[in-house]
């Protein structure tokens, strides 16, 4: 049930309004994309998702909405090869070749580990950046490249504390600075139900924002505040009945009448009454 | 091994060290005991506790199929007795109809029951019970010759796949955005256990062998901030609790395996309070 020309109409007002960005690093602006097609998850006997379709351009934000369970988690998973999916993904860089495994950065949202274990942030950056085991020692080398990657996210000060003793939104800092090393092609961010103030929360949209322009890197958001969503995407997602319903601009996302239906609100009109008293 | 011998007799002039058996024990330790604290700090990270010492509970079972086929070293066949259970384990864990420790309860009461069954058929079980306890000082020049390239193997693989392993047990996803196999060193793991758990059962004892994983790497855990020094303190804390009751049961006349676990649970204890020290 996508509405592709919604997509694609929603596409060119991104393009159209995109400043391009003289200083990327990686490629040429706009250019590089990712396709997915006809994504469909299937666990048992239970259909998750069916016919997924979203184009993103590299440099957007996409954010993904839904109800609790409509699938938002388990189509990163699926992404990121954790889960069998039918469909494909594929990744074309600047010069429109093909890439069939695109280098993935993911920010989980959650660790499987208890406050007393004795992981540092140090040991995450060199257990992922090196193969020697960081039990017997970390190199000099190691340690500048987690320092580099951690001042993008203003966190250097972390780097040898425990995970443990991190609070969620600092945590949440590191991984994407974890993310980050090497810089990624595709960023797939989960963001944390609970745990982070609404502070770190905007500290940690605005450094995701930054870095798109910065690096040019498609982003994929699982959000679940649709604020700061409709404050940061380029697109929505809405993910209902195991497909996305609809997907453009936060306008076009928010006015849809299932969106509505789903949230509650009319988002629109929420934003507009913020956006009336905050001034951001 | 004369040359073991040699260097006993030069630097432990003492009437226990004297003895021919209290040499190969002692060499035992100082090559069992490492593996231990090594193997325990991913043991406790993965809450693993619980499956050790249903890998444990299992060579009963092992020992009993062994008898009834008569192969004259049971060894074999509680191997591949706790091999199989180690890999159903994993799989029906992996399946997710109920929670992991559920599963392992089931698997361990099952196999435990089968074992005594098995064992105590026309009312013999007494002559088995050595296995329940266990006899480090039974420990031969045939073992003594295989340990070390066990020893080796087991060191080879932590160097190789701890950063890996980490990186699995931290968030299996974030593993898998990094190219690493997470079923793979899952079960290289898995099977590493198994195999150190079930090759020391005759010399620890089926009741206290988990214990003998967990307590050093759950004590090393309580006072370290970093992976290094986790692996540090654990290794030390098993080689000292090993040695030290190695030399109380002679004395003691106690038995050598329930002694050491005696001397990490003393540790933990000790870096429990320093922890709460710490921490307050």
């Amino acid at each position: 049930m996508i509405n592709s020309n919604k997509m694609t109409s929603g596409n060119k007002i991104m393009n159209s309004s995109k400043v391009k960005n003289l200083n990327c690093k990686k490629c040429s602006c706009g250019l590089c994309c990712t396709k997915i097609k006809d994504f469909g998850v299937t666990i048992g006997k239970t259909e998750i998702l069916k016919d997924v379709n979203l184009h993103i351009h590299c440099g957007d934000l996409t954010a993904i909405i839904g109800a609790n369970g409509a699938g938002k988690s388990t189509l990163l998973k699926a992404l990121l090869g954790g889960i069998q999916h039918s469909g494909h993904i594929t990744f074309a860089s600047g010069n429109k070749k093909n890439i069939n495994n695109p280098k993935m950065g993911y920010v989980p949202q959650k660790l499987d580990f208890d406050n007393s274990s004795p992981v540092s942030v140090i040991d995450m950056f060199a257990a992922t950046s090196s193969s020697k085991p960081i039990w017997f020692s970390i190199s000099k080398d190691v340690r500048q490249k987690a320092l580099e990657s951690l001042s993008l996210v203003q966190g250097e000060q972390l780097i040898d504390k425990r995970l443990g003793v991190l609070s969620g939104g600092e945590l949440q800092r590191v991984l994407l600075a974890l993310a980050l090393q090497p810089i990624p092609d595709i960023l797939l961010l989960d963001e944390p139900v609970s745990g982070i103030d609404q502070n770190g929360l905007k500290l940690f949209y605005k450094t995701v924002s930054n870095l798109r322009k910065e690096y040019d890197l498609s982003i994929i958001l699982v959000s679940h505040d649709l604020y700061l969503v409709s404050k940061y995407a380029d697109r929505i997602a809405f993910i209902n009945n195991k497909t996305i319903e609809s997907c453009g601009t936060a306008e076009e996302v928010f006015s849809n009448e299932k969106v509505i239906d789903v949230f509650g609100v009319d988002w629109n009109k929420v934003l507009v009454d913020n956006n009336d008293r905050e001034d951001y | 091994m004369s040359f073991w011998y040699n260097i006993v007799d030069l630097f432990l002039p003492f009437d226990w060290a004297h003895y021919t058996f209290m040499k190969n024990a002692l060499l035992g330790v100082l090559l069992v005991t490492p593996m231990f604290g090594l193997l325990g700090t991913m043991v406790v990270n993965n809450k693993m506790a619980f499956f050790a010492d249903a890998l444990g509970h299992s060579a009963l079972t092992g020992i009993a199929i062994g008898v009834i086929l008569g192969v004259k070293n049971p060894i074999w066949s509680m191997l591949a007795f706790s091999l199989l259970l180690a890999v159903v384990i994993t799989k029906v864990k992996n399946v997710n109809t109920s929670s992991t420790d559920t599963i392992i309860g089931v698997f361990s009461s099952t196999a435990v029951a089968l074992g005594v069954v098995m064992l105590s058929f026309g009312g013999g079980f007494t002559k088995y019970s050595v296995y329940l306890i266990g006899d480090l000082l039974s420990i031969s020049q045939i073992d003594l010759i295989i340990l070390p390239i066990i020893f080796i193997i087991v060191v080879i693989i932590w160097v190789a796949t701890f950063n890996k392993l980490l990186l699995v047990s931290v968030n299996p996803l974030l593993a898998r955005s990094r190219g690493v196999n997470v079923d793979f060193y899952e079960n290289l793991f898995t099977i590493t256990v198994a195999v150190i758990v079930t090759i020391s059962i005759q010399w620890v004892g089926v009741l206290i062998i988990s214990s003998m994983l967990v307590l050093p790497a759950a004590a090393a855990r309580n006072i370290s901030s970093n992976m290094r020094q986790y692996h540090v303190y654990s290794i030390a804390i098993a080689l000292i609790s090993g040695v030290v009751g190695l030399i109380l049961s002679y004395f003691l006349g106690s038995a050598a395996g329930a002694t050491m676990v005696l001397i990490s649970s003393l540790f933990f204890g000790a870096t429990f309070f320093m922890k709460v020290k710490i921490y307050s």
